[in-house]
């Protein structure tokens, strides 16, 4: 009860209204930085060959967050988007199998295969009760166990004319790029201009209420899950074309599950659901983005790149609680 | 208690009464059992089935030594789960633990004794700053221990370069490795038998006997009812996750004894250490969870790995059958839990 109190009295300026610039003033000043440090060491941070590259590492994990910030948005978790993107990647190298010809139902399989899991990870969570970790978990689990046993290795191969979709640029702008882009675009949409957004924020704020104000819970849950999981597959055929080919592990390596999962928090929005905005996830992934650059130009150890990430999200998580707290409740 | 104990039926009179109260009676007994002991009697049965060898003392002691290890983990687990949260730096904590131990220990049995109490005293570091950052600075532990994981990983690689050195010395890895010899009925008793044991009575003595127990139930139930009466949660929350980490410690010293020294000792122990306090009941979010449970859990989760194997699945679809066991469980759970009493 006093949540939802906070929610209406104590605080107006919260959830769908919380602006999202707090995480693009940092992205600034991190690119910023980056920018100096990196043209101090005598090389050249800001070329169109440079910032296409930041652009397309951000595009694969960036595809899993927007899916996963909805998600997190209506006050749930997915788990299982590493083994969704290798499996959708699976599905259109497999189908598509080197025929141009196939380049259609090649994706339509993939996207198939996301929506399919995702509408399980729904189902189970919303229809059955079970705690969103374990129920993606356990999905995750079967999804892995499933692919390993199957492939061992590469499998199939995408035509030459698919791999435009990693490698072709229109007008210096990668397609991958736009890609992502369109998918914000809707993504903004959707959460923001139509009545879907606002059920996702008022389940992710407090489902008995919103189940109470005649919202369908069930439908909000099994929707935001079927759409991370598409997410997930787009990024899994994006990976693909840039790949040449699917793999069982071009998910887990990636550790899109985890990254995603922290991005959308070093992003503004809150783990339990119905705060943060969408542009923070795409400010905070670009921000990783900027930072792997700079790693990769002083061809830094990948480990000190893990050690760096962890120190980063868990002080910009603390960082957020603090401000949440001010106006909330006294410690708990 | 005392009013089901008042409401228990009077004796029976007649043979036909007393009969029908002893089948009742025993079905209640059944029902009591956690489902998860039922579970585990049907694969230990299976697994006999197919290998009758199995039952033999010393390959149930094998087998048990084998187990240690994530019997003692789930145990920390369940601490910090029942109080409401989660440690996933765990599996990350034994790998780290195994490399110090061969770095610092460098093969040389006088410094075991040495390298332990740092491993501790690391242990206890990893446990407390987990759970300050978690209840003091109010970040979710998912995210707490997600990023203690990222450290630790990317700390310990940094600092071996990618490929632990070092050594293990002998009388350090024969407290994984060693048995006592000669014991009546099992013949060998292992140490990380004798260790998990421990574990399961410190555990229990520690969850149900003690006040740091009850108020950990307390603060997983509604952490803001236990605040307000009285509960330092900050307190016990750290508390768990000492707990938690400790395990990890005592689970990588078993685990340098018999798997050895390896950059990914501890690879997905977090995630069955999970998967054993759900199949034993537990609720994520806290407040519930049984450590007789929790032992119950991680020995059916080993049984059916040995299952798995005997009947010849490929390694990989052990996953499988733990994804549809956890989501089973947890499934089972629920419906026990939403059901009118």
């Amino acid at each position: 009860m006093t949540a939802v109190a906070g929610l209406l009295i104590r605080r107006p300026r919260i959830g769908r209204h919380q602006s999202s610039w707090p995480v693009w003033l940092v992205l600034a000043l991190v690119f910023g930085a980056s920018w100096i440090v990196v043209n101090g060491a005598g090389g050249d941070f800001v070329t169109t060959r440079n910032l296409q590259n930041i652009a397309l590492r951000s595009v694969a994990l960036g595809l899993v967050a927007i899916g996963q910030t909805l998600v997190v948005l209506a006050g749930s978790l997915d788990m299982s988007v590493a083994y969704t993107v290798s499996m959708s990647a699976i599905a259109t190298s497999v189908v598509m199998d080197g025929r141009p010809d196939r380049m259609v139902l090649g994706v339509a399989a993939a996207l198939a295969v996301g929506a399919a899991v995702g509408l399980t990870n729904g189902l189970v969570i919303a229809g059955l009760g079970v705690n969103a970790f374990i129920a993606t978990f356990g999905v995750s689990l079967i999804v892995r166990g499933a692919l390993n046993a199957t492939f061992d290795n590469v499998a199939g191969s995408v035509p030459a004319g698919f791999q435009t979709l990693g490698y072709g640029a229109v007008g210096g702008i990668p397609v991958g790029v736009l890609l992502l882009a369109g998918v914000v675009a809707a993504a903004w949409y959707l959460m923001h201009r139509a009545r879907f957004g606002y059920h996702v924020y008022a389940v992710g704020g407090n489902l008995e209420s919103a189940r109470l104000s005649g919202i369908s819970t069930l439908r909000v849950l099994v929707a935001v899950h079927v759409l991370c999981g598409v997410c997930a597959a787009l990024s899994g055929v994006f990976l693909a074309s840039r790949l040449g080919a699917g793999s069982p592990w071009v998910g887990p390596q990636g550790g899109y599950d985890l990254e995603s999962i922290a991005a959308v928090v070093l992003g503004g929005v809150a783990l339990g659901g119905g705060r943060g905005r969408l542009l923070g996830t795409i400010g905070s992934v670009l921000m990783l983005a900027v930072v792997d650059s700079v790693f990769n130009h002083f061809e830094a150890n990948s480990f000190l790149r893990t050690l760096v990430r962890g120190v980063i999200i868990v002080g910009a998580v603390a960082l957020y609680a603090r401000r949440g707290d001010r106006a909330q409740q006294p410690p708990s | 208690m005392t009013t089901v104990a008042r409401r228990r039926p009077r004796a029976p009179r007649s043979p036909r009464g007393a009969f029908r109260s002893a089948v009742r009676s025993a079905t209640r007994a059944v029902r009591g059992i956690a489902p998860i002991w039922l579970i585990l009697a049907a694969a230990v049965a299976l697994v006999v089935w197919r290998d009758p060898a199995f039952a033999e003392p010393h390959s149930l002691m094998a087998f048990l030594k084998r187990g240690a290890p994530l019997i003692i983990l789930a145990l920390g687990q369940l601490f910090v789960i029942v109080a409401g949260d989660l440690d996933l730096s765990v599996g990350a904590l034994v790998t780290a633990c195994v490399v110090i131990a061969a770095r610092l220990g460098a093969g040389d049995p006088a410094r075991t004794w040495w390298v332990i109490c740092l491993l501790v005293a690391f242990g206890l570091l990893v446990g407390v700053v987990n759970g300050l950052v978690t209840a003091v600075l109010r970040v979710p532990s998912f995210i707490t221990t997600l990023g203690t994981m990222l450290v630790l990983n990317g700390a310990v690689f940094l600092w071996t370069g990618g490929s632990p050195t070092g050594s293990l010395a002998d009388n350090l890895r024969r407290l994984g490795r060693g048995s006592i010899p000669d014991v009546p009925v099992v013949g060998q008793l292992p140490y990380a038998v004798i260790a998990a044991a421990l574990a399961v009575a410190v555990g229990y003595l520690l969850l149900r006997r003690t006040h740091f127990g009850s108020q950990i139930f307390a603060t997983g139930g509604g952490p803001r009812t236990a605040w307000l009466s009285g509960v330092d949660t900050v307190r016990i929350r750290v508390g768990t996750f000492v707990v938690s980490a400790l395990s990890g410690v005592a689970a990588a010293v078993l685990l340098a004894g018999f798997a050895g020294l390896s950059a990914n000792a501890g690879d997905g122990y977090e995630f069955q250490a999970i998967s054993a306090v759900v199949f034993g009941g537990a609720v994520l979010g806290g407040g519930r969870g049984r450590i007789s449970a929790a032992v119950g859990g991680a020995l059916t989760l080993l049984v059916l790995f040995t299952l798995l194997n005997l009947l010849g699945f490929a390694k990989p679809l052990r996953d499988t059958v733990q994804g549809f066991m956890i989501i089973g469980a947890a499934v089972f759970t629920a419906y026990r839990l939403r059901r009118p009493r």
